[in-house]
């Protein structure tokens, strides 16, 4: 490590103390960020632009410039540039963090405020606008009839279309198949909406209905059923490859048909994860509103028939309440936003539990 | 019990046609290797699973075969129905528009004559979702590779699972956190950006309140989850071998994410970025609920105003007559085919990555 090994330089660079670089010390990020905060002040206060947000914001803007050049002076540019995205990735993730920790803190805060009996005891029949009462019942029971419909209509489609999917289908018809069900996963719910609209609501249910056209629960299950069948396919398609071969060859060699083989051997074997894509499906049926909104007619009363007449949901009563002008119908607007959320994340959150249960894993 | 069972390892994968494996029994490929033993031997054809019985006609293999294929028909039907059945009730109300449906600002199907046109619907819809994908992204690929290369594994676990919750929740519920709550620091935000910066067009004059800004905000802030989750799944699967092979090249660990993780990430990341848009461009409630419903076609992002397809059918849903329905399953066309181009397009970019990586390995 002496000049003698570098004989043809003319002079010897100047040599670190250690073989290791030299780096910046412990502190001189809190210091910079403290300097970057104290400048902002400085610079916002004294121009008078704004108010604290804005000298948060300015100082984070100073404190990745500042990170930069003392970096830059003491570490090399490529050290500079790694701590300053790691600063940077390190801030969209506060950034992030920041909107939706407010959502969650404004929906306990203000959805606690109507949490009572009552808001689960009534409907809002006869609730006028200057009426305190007045409760989701009503929109409880529509939401578990029309979700419970839409699972009914939709598990044994789904998981059918997968089995021929996986089990039976080849070359083109297959593959057409599957990629249409992965277009499905992105028609917009409100879409969905308009299609139950023109088919069932304008076109078949007057033959059942003398002629005029009948909004249901139904109709809302139908149309969440065709939200619900692409996510149903997609995760029971992907169960059902990961159903190990040597299991359906063992069945094959008892002489099992293939059929059989997949109800009684494919089919437990790949449940818990299949059960889990269904919850998944079924949470975010369960918060739609705009498809509920087009053809449930979203009645105030408590209908439990979901074939005949208006029903509500909790998504489309929330939506229905934002928009009313009561002064009391903001805090059940939020309270049933709290309980739906409530029964989204329940179910999703169950689903994800049985999803690291599963055995098959990935 | 006709079938052959050696197919079964490889599932999906395509291969022969279904009719000759029925016709063939299930020893058939024992078959070969008997000849190969008695060459000399006439009638070897009998050999193997011949002596098994036929696949029945009309049993239950059969049945359960066409169950399972009717069932994925439907999806085929049910995409095509859902043309069939928007252009059916469309065509009546275009037909007694007496505007230009593509250049018309305005919507009053209810009125005789009807005149709607969907010019500003399309351009506040194609503006707000990509203003909020704008905002989303970076973010979100932020957020994605925090949580997979520089938070420790279980917290990076954890957020990861709690970013996924949040993807769960509703959007009536982000819809009226930004009209309640939102819309207050997001006036003060506009003000502030009109008074420094007012000489950009978009940060044109107030009032505030209702407006494309607020809406994309939020409709960004719903995005986030989405583009974050699946950007996460794509970034975790990048090879441990080139990352550290980066690693032990001496590249600090951003230039391991720019040579090894992103190249690799990338058409993933481009078909997250798409759903994201394809989920934007779809959005109703919470833009129905943030956003100003007027018909101007203007580049003003601060003032109360703006509008989108999906926003615009909620709205004025209820107010529908006859022709106003049809109007309003006309604009729903018009976002359908917009998000089937977007999602075909997603679609299309995940299978060739698909097929790249299948060969690859």
């Amino acid at each position: 490590m002496t000049s003698t090994l570098t004989p043809r330089r003319p002079r010897p660079p100047a040599q670190p103390a250690t073989l290791r670089a030299r780096r910046l010390p412990a502190y001189a990020a809190p210091a910079i960020a403290v300097a970057a905060l104290l400048l902002a002040t400085g610079l916002v206060y004294g121009a008078g632009i704004g108010g604290p947000v804005l000298v948060v914001v300015l100082g984070a803007l100073l404190y990745l410039v500042g990170l930069f050049v003392a970096t830059n002076a003491v570490e090399g540019r490529r050290s500079a540039r790694n701590r300053t995205w790691s600063a940077l990735i390190h801030s969209a993730f506060v950034l992030a963090v920041l909107p939706l920790a407010s959502v969650v803190w404004t929906l306990v805060s203000k959805g606690s405020e109507r949490l009572d009996g009552n808001f689960f005891g009534t409907s809002m029949n006869n609730i006028g606008a200057r009426d305190a009462n007045g409760g989701a019942y009503h929109a409880i029971v529509g939401t578990l009839e029309q979700v419970g419909i839409a699972a009914l209509i939709t598990v044994p489609l789904g998981v059918l279309c997968a089995i021929y999917v996986v089990e039976y289908g080849r070359g083109r018809f297959a593959f057409t198949i599957r990629f249409f069900v992965d277009v499905m996963t992105g028609i917009p719910s409100i879409v969905t909406g308009l299609f139950v609209l023109a088919f069932w609501v304008l076109i078949v249910s007057p033959w059942f209905n003398d002629g005029r056209p009948s909004f249901s629960g139904f109709a809302a299950a139908l149309a969440l059923s065709v939200l619900m069948l692409p996510t149903v396919v997609r995760s029971t398609e992907e169960m059902l490859r990961l159903v190990p071969a040597p299991l359906r060859e063992g069945a094959y060699a008892l002489g099992v048909p293939k059929w059989k083989t997949i109800l009684r051997v494919v089919l437990p074997t790949a449940l818990p994860g299949i059960v889990t894509g269904i919850m998944l499906a079924i949470a975010r049926a369960a918060g739609e509103t705009a498809p509920v909104l087009l053809v449930a007619g979203g009645g105030a009363a408590i209908n439990v028939n979901p074939f005949e007449n208006n029903q509500s949901s909790l998504a489309l009563f929330v939506y229905q309440q934002a928009g009313e002008a009561s002064k009391y119908s903001p805090a059940r607007a939020w309270t049933a936003a709290l309980t739906l959320v409530a029964l989204v994340l329940v179910l999703t959150v169950a689903a994800k539990l049985l999803a690291r249960r599963n055995q098959l894993g990935r | 019990m006709g079938d052959t069972p050696q197919r079964s390892a490889h599932a999906g994968t395509g291969g022969t046609g279904v009719a000759t494996s029925h016709e063939q029994p299930a020893g058939a490929s024992a078959r070969a290797a008997e000849r190969f033993g008695n060459p000399g031997r006439p009638g070897g054809d009998l050999g193997g699973g011949g002596g098994l019985p036929r696949a029945r006609a009309f049993g239950a293999e059969r049945a359960f075969r066409g169950l399972t294929m009717a069932a994925g028909t439907t999806v085929l039907v049910i995409i095509a129905a859902i043309a069939i059945f928007l252009i059916a009730k469309a065509v009546p109300a275009l037909r007694a528009n007496t505007e230009s449906f593509w250049t018309f600002e305005g919507w009053f199907p209810n009125d005789d004559p009807p005149k709607f046109g969907i010019g500003a619907l399309a351009f506040g819809t194609v503006l707000s979702s990509l203003l909020a994908l704008f905002m989303a992204v970076p973010v979100a690929l932020g957020i994605a590779l925090y949580l997979t290369h520089y938070a420790p594994r279980r917290l990076g676990n954890g957020l990861g699972f709690l970013i996924d919750l949040l993807a769960a929740v509703p959007s009536v519920v982000f819809g009226l956190w930004g009209r309640d709550y939102f819309a207050g620091p997001v006036a003060d935000l506009s003000a502030w950006l009109h008074t420094y910066f007012g000489w950009i067009p978009i940060f044109g004059d107030g009032p505030y309140g209702s407006s494309i800004l607020l809406g994309s905000v939020v409709l960004a802030i719903m995005v986030l989850p989405i583009v974050t989750s699946l950007s996460r799944e794509v970034f975790r699967q990048t090879p441990t071998a080139n990352e550290e092979a980066a690693l032990a090249l001496g590249a600090t660990r951003w230039e391991m994410i720019r040579t090894a993780v992103l190249p690799y990430g990338r058409p993933g990341v481009i078909a997250a970025v798409m759903l994201g848009l394809g989920r934007a461009l779809g959005e109703t409630i919470a833009l129905a609920l943030t956003l100003g419903s007027t018909y101007a076609i203007s580049f003003n992002i601060l003032a109360s105003g703006g509008n989108s397809i999906a926003a615009n059918i909620a709205n004025r849903f209820a107010e529908a007559n006859d022709t106003g329905r049809g109007a309003l399953i006309a604009s729903g066309l018009v976002l359908f085919a917009i998000t089937l181009i977007v999602n075909i397009t997603a679609r299309a970019i995940i299978y060739r990555r698909r097929e790249f990586t299948e060969s690859a390995a």
